[in-house]
């Protein structure tokens, strides 16, 4: 029922806040998407969207920094290396 | 696809695994609150690459599956009237209510649709004046702000034909309901991460303070979840009991403002009852009195009904992690998704519903 799928937004369409829309992107698959909440979005960002309606920008930083985090916990693991317990500051992004 | 795939990394999730063996010294119980995380981690089989000591146990969060039996009674003899149109996610319509369910009354000649968006169903009533359309608006946070904007969009263009049968919830009321029950067995929480998009997670703060719980709020991806459960792990080895946040890349402390101003706007907190737990305080959503010709159930004067649940079915304790849908007499026998007695089993995101898609044979 929360379930939101990620999306690049492709072009923009309308001026009112409340009915503003975008055609975008999920893999080849094109559907307009409500941008009430997200009004600062624009052509190529990725979108979460949900319903119908876009719910946030995501954080392209924010994302490539925790999965910059997790492949080296990976590739760590790869090599047969055991990380420290502790977790490095940068993936407790709270 | 971007954002997605890049999250089911075998190898980074079997290297949180091991990371999160090497960590855990006692036993831990950990619920996620939300449904699609519930499907996600039964789908990938995550439990089975946890160590003996961290239980997961599933809680409420599905929408579909709290919404009480009395309002699907009422949304059936709704769609069941002359001139009525019904417009539905479609996991709503298999949902059994006392005697029958949505599906059966579009079998016995009720307008019953499935709709993506509410936005649908506003379109179906701007085409169809001379039908009443009616929304089920179902949801928690996630899916509130656009219930909302169907409803304030259908003021502003001055609809006569459009409203909203309403049935929202609220998750932190659930996650305390929880943590007050004497028999909790929770320790740590994964939080809803598209619910904290919208709300930011900053309003659970208090929850993990008051109850000394840390509180995790996670993505839906196997590495999203498994980094989550990490990370509580870790907190409740070194006694820490703060809210962290593992899903940065959509979520921030305070959430989508926008959003919130529009939901704020149209809906106002009110005691609900949840389906199988009764009713909790302050734990949902109704419209405002602003928006009263578009509340279904101002329109077509509802009156309360009290229907009883199977006796049969334990999901109220499903629902608030006390018993596993397996230690239910009825699952997989008198209780199935083809013929299901209780709601966990309806929604591929309830429970049981999951249990039985992935867990049944193991």
């Amino acid at each position: 029922m929360c379930l939101a799928v990620p999306g690049r937004i492709l072009t923009l369409f309308g001026d009112d806040p409340a009915f503003r829309t975008a055609n975008v992107d999920f893999c080849g698959v094109r559907k307009t998407v409500n941008l009430a909440f997200t009004p600062e979005a624009v052509p190529g960002d990725f979108v979460l969207v949900h319903v119908g309606f876009a719910i946030t920008r995501i954080d392209e930083e924010e994302a490539s920094r925790t999965f910059k985090y997790l492949q080296q916990i990976g590739a760590l693991a790869d090599e047969g290396i055991v990380l420290p317990v502790d977790l490095p500051a940068e993936a407790q992004s709270a | 696809m971007r954002y997605v795939d890049e999250y089911r990394d075998p190898g980074i999730a079997h290297a949180l695994a091991g990371k999160i063996t090497r960590t855990a010294t006692k036993p831990w119980v950990l619920m996620e609150v939300c449904g699609g995380q519930t499907h996600t981690l039964m789908r990938y089989g995550i439990s089975d690459l946890l160590p003996e000591s961290v239980e997961l146990v599933h809680g409420p969060g599905c929408p579909v599956c709290v919404t009480p039996l009395e309002l699907i009674d009422q949304a059936i003899q709704i769609a069941g009237l002359p001139d009525v149109t019904f417009t539905s996610y479609g996991d709503m319509l298999r949902v059994p209510g006392s005697h029958s369910d949505l599906f059966q009354a579009r079998a016995n000649g009720a307008d019953v649709r499935i709709v993506y968006s509410p936005l649908d169903a506003l379109k179906i009533a701007r085409e169809n004046p001379s039908r009443q359309v009616v929304f089920f608006g179902v949801g928690f946070e996630t899916t509130a702000p656009a219930n909302a904007m169907a409803v304030w969009q259908a003021r502003r263009e001055g609809l006569t034909n459009f409203s909203m049968l309403v049935s929202h919830v609220l998750v932190p009321p659930a996650m305390r309901l929880i943590l007050e029950s004497p028999s909790s067995r929770v320790q740590g929480f994964i939080g809803p991460g598209h619910v904290c998009t919208i709300m930011g997670f900053g309003e659970y703060k208090a929850l993990a303070e008051e109850f000394h719980v840390p509180i995790v709020v996670g993505g839906f991806e196997p590495v999203d979840l498994l980094e989550a459960i990490s990370m509580l792990v870790c907190q409740l080895e070194e006694g820490r009991a703060e809210v962290e946040n593992q899903y940065s890349r959509s979520v921030d402390y305070h959430g989508n403002i926008a959003a919130q101003n529009i939901m704020r706007e149209v809906f106002t907190v009110a005691d609900r009852k949840w389906r199988g737990i009764g009713e909790i305080a302050e734990s949902g959503l109704v419209l405002r009195n602003e928006f009263a010709a578009h509340d279904a159930e101002r329109v077509f004067n509802l009156q309360p009904l009290n229907v009883e649940e199977p006796r049969e079915c334990i999901s109220a304790l499903v629902l608030q992690g006390l018993k596993k849908p397996i230690d239910c007499p009825a699952f997989g026998k008198r209780c199935t998704p083809m013929n299901p007695l209780g709601a966990p089993m309806v929604s591929a995101e309830g429970a049981c519903a999951a249990w039985y898609q992935y867990k049944r044979h193991a």
